[in-house]
Order: C-alpha cells, then structure tokens, then sequence
C-alpha cells in the first residue's frame, strides 16, 4: 500500500505555470518511494503572503478553509500535503488560528456555509519536504539511490517559508540541515555553513521591488560561488524562481557572471533515483543543469 | 460614531480592535531585533520597532500612511527573533491592509499596486493566474512603461516559455477553480463579517 496524502498542488503548479517543473519531478519522486498525493478536490488559491492588501484576515483564512473542508471531505484521514512553501504556511496558519480561536471558526464557517460546506480543521498540514524527512527518512531514501551524485557541490538553499515560522520539527531556524542531510544521502556534497541558507530572496517583491530584491539575490548566489558550490537546491517555488531567472539582469547590474544552475530537492532525488532527464523535469531549467543531465545520459 | 471617530485619540485602541493581531502592539519591548533582522530594513521609512512606538504615540496618520509595512517580504525573520513572540509579519500585513482599507495607504507604491492586483487576479477564477498577472503588472504604470518592462523581462519571459513555465494558452480563460462562484459568496461572506466586526468595535 502507497503512503497516502491529501494534495494542495497550488496555482504555480499548474500546467504552463512557473512550478510546474517541481510539479513534475515531485510526481517522479513519489512515483519511486511509493507516495500517492489525492488532489484535493477544485482546490482554490491560498491568496500566498502578497494577498493581505485586498484580502484581509477573515477572507484570507478562508480561502484556505474552504481547501481544509474539501480535504476533509473528499480524503478525511489523510494529512494535507503540499510542495509550494507559501501554500503550505497559508494552509497551516489559518488551520492554526481556526483551531485556536473559537469565534474565527464560528465566522470562517458561516463564510463557508455561503458554498455548503464547513470546516473542523483537525488535520495536520504539512510540508513536502517533512514527508520525506519524518515519514519516508533519509535511510529510506538513500536507498533508492542508483546514482550517487558523486563530486558535485551543492548549497541548500532552504530560503524563508519553509523554515519560518514553523519549520520542520527538530530544526533550528537560523541553521537548518535537512536539505544538507537531504543532499548528502543522495551522494553529493552540501556546502556546510551556507552563509545565506535562509536569507530572503525579497520573495514576491521580486516582482514590484524588482531592484531591491536582486540586491538580496545576488548574495545568496554570491555565497554559493563562494563555497565552491556547482548549484543551488530549494524547496520553494519563489526560491527557485527568484534565484534562476533574475541572473542574467543581475549580471548586467553589478557586473558579476553568475550562471549557475538552481533545481528542486525532487530534480536532485529523481536523478538520484535514475529517473530520466526528462522525468526528473531538467528540461523545465532555464539555466542548464549540466552535470545533472550527464548523469541522467550515463 | 464611526470607528475613527471613536478612537481619534487612541490609536493604539483602535488597532488593538481592527488591525489582524493588533492586541501585540502592547507587547513590543523596543528591542530592536525585528528591525534588524529585516531583509529589506533599510527600505523602511519607519522599521517595525518604530512603528509600534509610533501606534503608541497615537501617530495614526504617519503610522498608516507610511510606505514601511509595504516592504515586508513576509521572510518570518522577525517573528522567528522577536524575544516577546510579537507576529509581527502579521501585524505589518494587518497594518497594511488596514492603511488600503481606509484609503491613506500611499497610492502610487508598486507592491500595494501588486497586492492587490494579485488578489483580484485570483478572486476571479479561485487561482492565479499567472500570465495575466505578469502583464498587469508591467502595464501597472501606463502603457509606455509597460512596453518598456515588457521589453526588459522578454528574454526571462521567452525562457520560461520555452522551458513550458508559462503558455499563452492562459490568456484564454485558463486555469480556475470548477466552483469559482461558491468561492466568491464565500468570500463576499467572510468581508460582510469582517466589515461588520470593524464597525462594531469601532
């Protein structure tokens, strides 16, 4: 029997959409480790962090609330999973205060009754990355490598989201290893002491801060050069979005020559795993993993 | 009496009732670490450990017109240090929206602008969509600029395109939520109790 999950795939997960490289490579993955993700069902958007201006507290919980209540209806017994960051903490914040203030829940409910449905919010929302780390384990994992990725230096870039305000249990916040555990039983070699492991990439001011955010960008890719590092690893949509696109306009701006590849933790483990260049989704890089589809041709 | 009216005075009052997490305020020690935790904390008019002296100083009209809280990249480096446990992400959206709400937000700041056409693009259908998104975003300020943004991204939008990250094919309807109509009454709903609440208490 597959390890069952209740799957929030999120907007940029979508066919033709930004993420939907990690998409891919995350149904590869689970494909390996015998995880199936039950979509849950007409799933709605999460309103991310850059909704607050138009959305304001109530509205905003309950957008995720009206996905809980799907969940809860459509897979009732199994946890909510998603692979996009911002997802993930916008479904587990309003299921946080849900659980915890009585009269939010009283009103996200009337909200939702608008729809016919309502919500108990008694499920658990979790992180992609603490299936694999809590549920599968990096024992497990390593032993479906085929092919250890041998000599490449990698940074983990494990960014904001995924790591505040709740991070994966037993991790701290201004050092978090897992993606360094995660990178290590797959045969690569993590870059230890990242300096900008869980610096911000000016997240969605990306886009309407575009200068400001390419300053702090350029420094978390300024370290990885600077540790050695062949490529960045992430688990975030907007990480992985941020630190690869922007490269060629930072280039311009501040003279430096950044071309270094930037993939999902589910490209590395696909690879890893043997899958091919294209089911591991490295056709979905605009900066070329090279190294990584040498490995996939051997 | 209307909620300004009520709390002319209080500021601090009056964010406590109708700002997300308001009842924090109270909690802040002036340490400073938030400020200095912040990734984009020179950007600030007014870092967070000022703008909670300032909402205790009654500066209604600095504190809600000031660009300063549109500059939270919602990194959670200050609730992770903040020594007294303030959500002050929370607090900045909170306070951010509320500034929109009333109308002295500052009008012209490119991530209000953002913000809200991000949240309009997903009411519409119940997801986002992208590629509609990005070019209401470089159309932001007038069409000129627009030609000029557009001109200036076209090598990372031919990339994305290419690597099948974005289709024009969204341009025509696009993704959406099967529902999107029992979303929105849920939504209108859940804005009716919240307007309500504001009024209420204020």
């Amino acid at each position: 029997m597959p390890r069952q999950y209740s799957f929030y795939p999120g907007c940029s997960s979508q066919k033709g959409a930004s993420s939907s490289n990690y998409q891919r490579s995350v149904e590869t993955m689970c494909s390996v480790l015998d995880i199936q993700l039950n979509d849950i069902p007409d799933w709605n958007c999460c309103s991310a962090s850059i909704g607050y201006s138009g959305g304001g507290e109530l509205p905003r919980i309950a957008l995720s609330a009206r996905n809980l209540a799907l969940s809860e209806q459509a897979h009732p017994d199994q946890d909510v999973v998603a692979t996009c960051a911002a997802c993930w903490l916008a479904t587990r914040e309003a299921n946080e205060r849900l659980q915890h203030d009585a009269q939010i829940m009283t009103e996200t409910n009337q909200a939702l009754a608008e729809a016919g449905l309502s919500v108990k919010a008694n499920k658990k929302i979790r992180h992609m990355v603490e299936v694999l780390v809590e549920d599968i384990g990096y024992a497990e994992i390593s032993s479906k490598v085929k092919k250890p990725l041998e000599g490449i230096k990698i940074a983990g870039y494990v960014g904001c989201q995924t790591n505040r305000p709740f991070g994966i249990a037993g991790e701290s916040f201004e050092n978090p290893v897992y993606l360094d555990n995660l990178i290590a039983a797959l045969g690569a070699d993590p870059v230890k002491n990242y300096e900008k492991k869980v610096s911000c990439c000016g997240g969605a001011l990306a886009f309407s801060e575009p200068e400001k955010s390419q300053a702090l960008i350029k420094d978390i890719l300024q370290a990885a050069v600077d540790n050695g590092a062949n490529m960045l690893v992430t688990p975030c949509p907007v990480c992985q979005m941020n630190t690869e696109v922007y490269q060629d306009q930072i280039n311009q701006t501040y003279g430096t020559n950044f071309k270094i590849p930037v993939v999902y933790y589910s490209t590395l483990m696909d690879i890893a795993f043997g899958k091919s260049a294209k089911e591991a989704a490295l056709d979905g890089q605009i900066i070329k993993a090279k190294q990584l589809e040498d490995l996939a041709s051997k | 009496m209307t909620a300004t009216e009520k709390y002319r005075n209080n500021f601090l009052q009056e964010v406590i009732a109708n700002v997300e997490e308001g009842e924090w305020v109270r909690m802040c020690m002036q340490c400073g670490v938030c400020s200095g935790s912040c990734p984009l904390g020179p950007h600030w008019e007014h870092p967070p450990q000022e703008i909670f002296m300032m909402i205790r100083a009654n500066k209604r009209q600095e504190v809600l017109s000031s660009s300063s809280m549109w500059y939270c990249t919602s990194c959670y480096n200050c609730i992770a240090r903040c020594p007294r446990g303030l959500p002050i992400t929370h607090i900045m959206h909170g306070l951010a929206h509320y500034g929109r709400k009333l109308g002295v937000a500052p009008k012209e700041l490119p991530t209000i602008k953002f913000s809200m056409l991000f949240w309009e693009n997903l009411v519409q259908k119940g997801r986002v969509n992208e590629l509609k998104l990005g070019l209401r975003l470089y159309f932001m300020n007038g069409f000129m600029n627009g030609i000029k943004t557009a001109l200036k991204m076209q090598k990372i939008g031919l990339g994305m395109f290419l690597t099948k990250r974005m289709t024009p094919m969204e341009m025509l309807g696009g993704h959406g939520c099967k529902d999107a109509k029992g979303l929105q009454a849920i939504l209108k709903k859940a804005q009716q109790i919240e307007d309500a609440k504001t009024v209420k208490q204020g």
